[in-house]
Parts: structure tokens; sequence; C-alpha cells
């Protein structure tokens, strides 16, 4: 006998959302966790990777557009290129933070940026920081 | 207000233009919206003007009246088109179905910095103006500008730090507000066009040989005995020597002279 | 050979070393890199979202210019454009793979671009170290004056000349394009097992602490293997790995600096070039005393 999870109505939209931002399936997630042990930044993440994908197809909204995890995600790819069913986190990642980024809500807040912080920075860092934390 | 005398007697004079002629000798008539209410006025007449004869009496947004202020400008559709057109109010013909509103003012945060001890630097610019690293590469801004300016391409030379190409391509500027309040990553094109400018007039241009041999001349007193006589002339005669000199400009512009 | 050159903001700025020996380096092989006349930042990071066309612009805007170049005549029939900074490459490859694929998103972008012709999906976007390898490590061997053979050298990847996948110059998880590059050129190449790990890239500005953890276990790993310089082909790496140092010392005492270089620095070394177009003075940690240690500076 097979048992269902029932997902409310907000929840399976979020997942809906999340699904379509990504473009990832990701129901077809197995919960293997080898994005968790191949990523570098798990040091400094509350959610690990594979938390994410469950989260996400639980619809877990609020616990996940609070978690530091979707901000610490360097797009570094490794998940991308492991993932047993093809799954790129790089992107589900970036869909979560977009849908913060686009209530307005910035990760970072430019005008309080150090002065020094801004003179020694190359623009590489800069740009890149600027497209993934705001909006 | 002295200042404000001032603008009522341009806008007298201005009005030279659309008073004082009798309706049924127009012959051509627009039909534009100012601000969702419809007017019909003269098909010849600026939009600025267009405003007056139905009208409005500007406060704001008018200043020189011929294209270098920056204060008059102008959002518009036309009936029909998709596309929102900027323009200045004053240096723009009425158009026959044009919905507009004019920019009051566009509000803009400019960084405080001292030019004096400031960094001629690569990094200055995002220094200062760090959302200039959030620039899309969209070019809306440089599609707004009623200089033609190349807009965009100024804020990636500001990006690399090129002072000499932000200021050179920035130099017909005219702070109208129309491409910041465009672009959707909210910079302030004019006030980093204007750091640039600023910035490369003291510190990367060239200082130029002819005019400190000139002020030292000048200095020197090998113009006094001239600058005494043309003082003691009358009038008249200053604005014959003026014309004189005019021509022989002009002659020696046509005989090869560069510009 | 001329083949268009995109250069990309953090070349033109603090990574100007990157470019002078990269250009030098190419000259000698005979391969003129020649830069877009007009160019814009490609914005550093492919941007992940389906629906996002926008930060497309920029990239695409970038390859319509290759086909400008062609017309105008400044290159012959070549429809590769050649980039340094791994995340130039990796941005503008993306995209270039997105609108090639999908031509109604094209149209799109064709669309709202409007002032510029419409890109066609004709250009490949490379890297110079593609470049290298096309030209074959034979040819390169024979420009050299100085062997690198005093040298132990980690080669670092980073993330964005590897993956994803359909964009790496190489097998995303056994690459070994730097290591023939170097090998080719006499050198001692490490063992580095972190080679590709990641350095944190732009959590730099949010959070440097804990890019200077990963510098920290990165170069540790490196100098476990007895490395005495690393070299990377992005302005972004080199950042964290090279100026990160300086966070890296204050927390670990024992923790001893390590030079971390572009691999062009190195190769412009090898060609006997100009000391000045190398630009060894323009990284953090200078390599120059262990160059100078190894007898690679001997006038100086
Ligand atoms: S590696 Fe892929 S399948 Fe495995 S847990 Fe992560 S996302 Fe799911
Ligand atoms: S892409 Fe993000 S989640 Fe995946 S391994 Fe890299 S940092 Fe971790
Ligand atoms: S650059 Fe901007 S402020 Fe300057 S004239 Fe053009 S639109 Fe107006
Ligand atoms: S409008 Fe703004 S984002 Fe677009 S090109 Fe101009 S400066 Fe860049
Ligand atoms: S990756 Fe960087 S340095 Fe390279 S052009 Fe793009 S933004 Fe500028
Ligand atoms: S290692 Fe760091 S900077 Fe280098 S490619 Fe990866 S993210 Fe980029
Ligand atoms: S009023 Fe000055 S530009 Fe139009």
């Amino acid at each position: 006998m097979s048992k269902m999870i029932d997902l409310s109505k907000e929840a399976d939209e979020f997942l809906k959302k999340i699904e379509e931002l990504s473009g990832e399936k990701i129901t077809s997630c197995i919960q293997c966790g080898i994005c968790s042990g191949s990523c570098p930044m798990i040091n400094e993440m509350d959610l690990t990777p594979a938390q994410i994908m469950l989260m996400t197809l639980l619809g877990q909204k609020e616990e996940l557009l609070k978690s530091k995890s979707i901000w610490i995600c360097a797009s570094c790819y490794t998940c991308t290129v492991r993932c047993p069913r093809e799954l790129d986190l790089s992107k589900v990642a970036e869909a979560l933070r977009q849908v913060k980024l686009r209530l307005s809500i910035d990760r970072i807040d430019i005008n309080k940026m150090d002065k020094a912080d801004l003179e020694e920075l190359p623009p590489i860092a800069l740009v890149s920081a600027f497209r993934k934390f705001t909006g | 207000m002295v200042k404000k005398d001032i603008m009522e007697e341009i806008a007298k004079a201005n009005k030279s233009v659309i008073k004082g002629v009798d309706k049924k000798d127009i012959e051509h008539w627009a039909t534009i919206y100012i601000m969702g209410k419809a007017y019909r006025v003269p098909a010849d007449l600026t939009i600025m003007q267009a405003m007056e004869y139905a009208g409005y009496k500007f406060i704001r947004s008018c200043g020189c009246r011929a294209g270098f202020c920056g204060a008059c400008s102008t959002i518009y559709r036309l009936k029909g088109d998709y596309k929102l057109q900027t323009a200045m109010a004053c240096q723009t013909r009425v158009e026959d179905g044009m919905y507009l509103v004019q920019l009051p003012f566009s509000p803009a945060e400019k960084p405080i910095y001292d030019i004096d001890t400031v960094e001629y630097e690569e990094n200055s610019f995002l220094k200062y103006f760090p959302e200039i690293a959030r620039c899309v590469s969209c070019n809306t801004c440089t599609k707004a500008c009623p200089q033609d300016l190349e807009v965009m391409d100024f804020i990636q030379a500001a990006l690399r730090g090129d002072f000499k190409k932000v200021a050179e391509l920035s130099f017909d500027c005219i702070q109208c507000g129309l491409c910041a309040i465009r672009c959707p990553a909210e910079i302030v094109q004019y006030n980093v066009a204007q750091f640039g400018r600023i910035m490369y007039g003291k510190y990367g241009f060239k200082e130029n040989e002819f005019l400190e041999k000139r002020v030292t001349e000048i200095k020197e007193g090998k113009f006094d005995k001239e600058f005494k006589r043309l003082l003691s002339l009358s009038g008249n005669k200053i604005v014959d020597v003026y014309k004189k000199q005019q021509a022989t400009k002009s002659k020696y512009l046509k005989k090869g002279g560069k510009k | 050979m001329k083949i268009p050159y995109y250069p990309g903001c953090t070349l033109k700025t603090k990574a100007k070393n990157f470019e002078r020996s990269s250009i030098a380096v190419a000259e000698m092989l005979g391969v003129e890199l020649v830069e877009l006349p007009k160019w814009n930042c490609c914005g550093v990071v492919h941007s992940l979202t389906s629906d996002d066309l926008i930060h497309h612009l920029a990239p695409i805007r970038n390859l319509v210019r290759v086909q400008e170049m062609n017309e105008e005549k400044l290159v012959e029939d070549e429809f590769r454009l050649v980039t340094l900074c791994s995340m130039c490459y990796n941005t503008l490859k993306r995209s270039n793979l997105r609108f090639i694929e999908n031509y109604e998103e094209r149209e799109k972008i064709n669309s709202i671009m409007e002032r510029e012709e419409d890109y066609k999906g004709n250009v490949k976007v490379v890297h110079f170290l593609e470049i290298l390898r096309d030209i074959g490590y034979d040819k390169i061997s024979d420009k050299i004056k100085k062997p690198l053979d005093k040298l132990k050298i980690a080669v670092y990847y980073g993330c964005n000349l590897l993956r994803p996948k359909e964009v790496g110059i190489d097998d995303p998880e056994n690459p070994d394009i730097l290591e023939t590059l170097f090998e080719s050129l006499g050198a001692e190449v490490t063992l580095f097992p972190y080679k590709k790990m990641c350095c944190g890239s732009y959590q730099t500005v949010l959070d440097k602490e804990s890019v200077a953890d990963l510098t920290y276990n990165i170069l540790s790993n490196a100098k476990e293997h007895h490395a005495e310089i690393v070299v990377t082909s992005c302005p972004l790496c080199a950042f964290n790995l090279d100026n990160r140092q300086e966070i890296v010392r204050s927390k670990h005492s024992e923790f001893k600096a390590i030079p971390v270089v572009y691999f062009s620095q190195l190769m412009a070394l090898a060609f006997g070039l100009n000391i000045e177009i190398c630009g060894f003075d323009s990284n953090y940690i200078s390599a120059l005393p262990l160059l100078k240690k190894k007898g690679y500076l001997k006038n100086k």
C-alpha cells in the first residue's frame, strides 16, 4: 500500500512556482544526499542542499525563505555535475533567492558597504554579488 | 522673488509665438492629452508652448527654453504605439495623439566626495557609485536619452574605471534625469558622468601648453595696451570691432583651419 | 591568426597583468587577440531562472559584436570569441548555448536589443586555454627560453572552467588541461586534490571570513603536496586565494603565504618575456622572492 503526503494548496503552489522558476523537476529527487556531500559551502549552511530539495518538495516556503543556505550557495555547480537524477540544485537555490528578491527584499545593502572594501574588491566580485543578492 | 519675475518675463517673451494669432488663421491643429485631459493645440508648437497654450503655467520643469538646462524632461506615448518616448518639452513639437506628462523632478542620490582627495583610480567609480555594478546592459538609458548619448557605454566605461571615455561620451549630458528614471538597475547615470568629467578634468586631462603660454603672456602685460584701447571705445565702436573680428574668424575658418 | 577577444571589466582594472601577459604569450604563438571594438560587462554569473531573459542581454550583445567584427572585416570569417576570465567564459558560453538551442527566446532577446543587428547564433565562445590546446603543446614547448623545471606548481581550476558539463573545457571530474600545459613548460605539477573545489566566489563580498576559511583549506591542501606556487585563470579565484590570505594569516599564525598567479604570467616567464609583461608586481602575495630564489630573475 502506498502512502501519499497531502500537500496544502499553498504548499503545492509554492512547489509549482519553484519548479517553474528553476526549470527543475524537484519531485524526481531521490534524497541520496550526494549534493550535500559535494557542497563546498556546507559548513556555513543551516539547511543542507538535500534538505532544500526535500523542503521545496513539501512546499515549506517560510523555512526555506528564512534559511541562510539559499544565500550561501556559491553557484559552483559541483552538485549539478554529480546529481544522479541530473537535477540542478543551483537553479533551485536561485529560484528561492528570486522569490525574495522579487519582493524587493535585498540580501545586501549597497548603501552600507564599507568604502575600503569597495576600493579593494575587483569588479567581478561586486557585479556577481549584486546579481545574486539584489533584485 | 527676483527669480520668478525673470521666469515670467521669459515666458511672456516666448508667448509671442502663441499669442496674437487669430484662431481662424491657424491651419493645423493637434489633439494632445496632458495628464489624461485632451487639448486642441496649434500643431506647430513645442510641447512646452502647447502646455502654456492650454493654460498651464510653469513654475518648475522649465528653465532655459533652449534645450540646455535639462529641466523640461517629458515622457509620452503616441496613440497606437506601445513605445514609451522621452523628450525635452522645449525642443519637441507636439504630435497628434500624444499622451504626455512632464517630470517635475527626478530624485537622485549624489554621494559626497572631495575631488582634492579622491583617488584617481580604476575602482573610484565603484567606491562612490557601487550600484553601477548592477547594470544589466539593457541599453534602456541610451534609448531614453534626448541628447542621443551612448549612456550605457559610459556606465560600462565607469565600471572599467575609464575616466576619459566617461568624460568624452557624456560631455553633452544636460542632466535631464530621463535615463535614471528608466534604469532597471536604479543607477543615476548623470551623477556618475559628472563625477567622471570632474575627475578627468582635474587629473586626467593633459594641461594645454598654449593655454599656459597665453596666461604667462597676459600676466607679463603683452595685451595691456590693447585692453586699454578696447575699454576706451564707445559702444558702437565696440560692435564694429566685434563684427570685424568675427569676419576675420570666419574667413580663417573657411581657409582650412579645423572646424 | 586573428581572433575576437572579450576582456571583461576586471582584466581592465584589477587584473591588468593577466591580460597583458596573455596577449604577449598569444603573440609569441602567432595569435592576435583582437579586442571587441565595443563591449559591455557580461554580468559574471549566469542567470539561472527560466523566466529571466533580461540578464542574458549583456552576454548576447557581446556576441553580436563578433558578427559585426566579421562584417567590418576586422577578423576574417572568425566566429570564435576568446575569453581569459573563467567567469566571463562561463557566462558568455552558457547564454550562447541557451539561445542557440532556443529560437523563440532568441527572437525575444533580439527584439529587446533593438539597436543591434539580430544575433544569429553563429558565435562560438572559447577559453584561451582551449586555443593553447589547439595550437599544440609541442609548439608551446618550442618557445621555452626558461623552462619552469625549478618550480613545483599547483594548478587550480575552480568552478567556471569545468562546470556545468556542457560548458566545461575539460572533464569536470578529472581535468588535466592545465597540468598538460605546465608539464609542457617543463614544470613539476604537484598533486592537488582540491583543484576543483570552489573558492567561495562572490561570497567574498558578503562573508569574507568564510571565503578565507575555504582559501585556507584549498591552499593548505596545495602546500601539503609541496606546491610552491598556485596558478589560476579566474580573477575572482585569484582575489580570493591571493588577497584573502591576509585574513587567513591573521587567523592561522602558522600559515605561510603562498603566491597565486595567472597561468599566463608563468607562461610569459617561461617564454623569456620581459618581467614587466609578466606583471608579478601586481599580485597581492608577491611571487618575486620565490622566483628570485629559484634563479629566474638573475639580472635583478
Ligand atoms: S544529489 Fe540530486 S537526487 Fe541526490 S539528493 Fe541531491 S538533488 Fe536529490
Ligand atoms: S551549487 Fe550551491 S549547493 Fe551546489 S554544491 Fe555548489 S554551493 Fe553547494
Ligand atoms: S545622459 Fe541621462 S541625464 Fe544626461 S542627457 Fe542623457 S538622459 Fe539626460
Ligand atoms: S538602463 Fe541602467 S541597467 Fe540598463 S544599460 Fe542603462 S545603466 Fe545599465
Ligand atoms: S565576468 Fe567579470 S570581469 Fe568578466 S566582464 Fe563579466 S563582469 Fe566583468
Ligand atoms: S573557484 Fe571561485 S571564483 Fe573561481 S571559478 Fe569557482 S567560484 Fe569562481
Ligand atoms: S527648458 Fe531647459 S532644456 Fe527645456
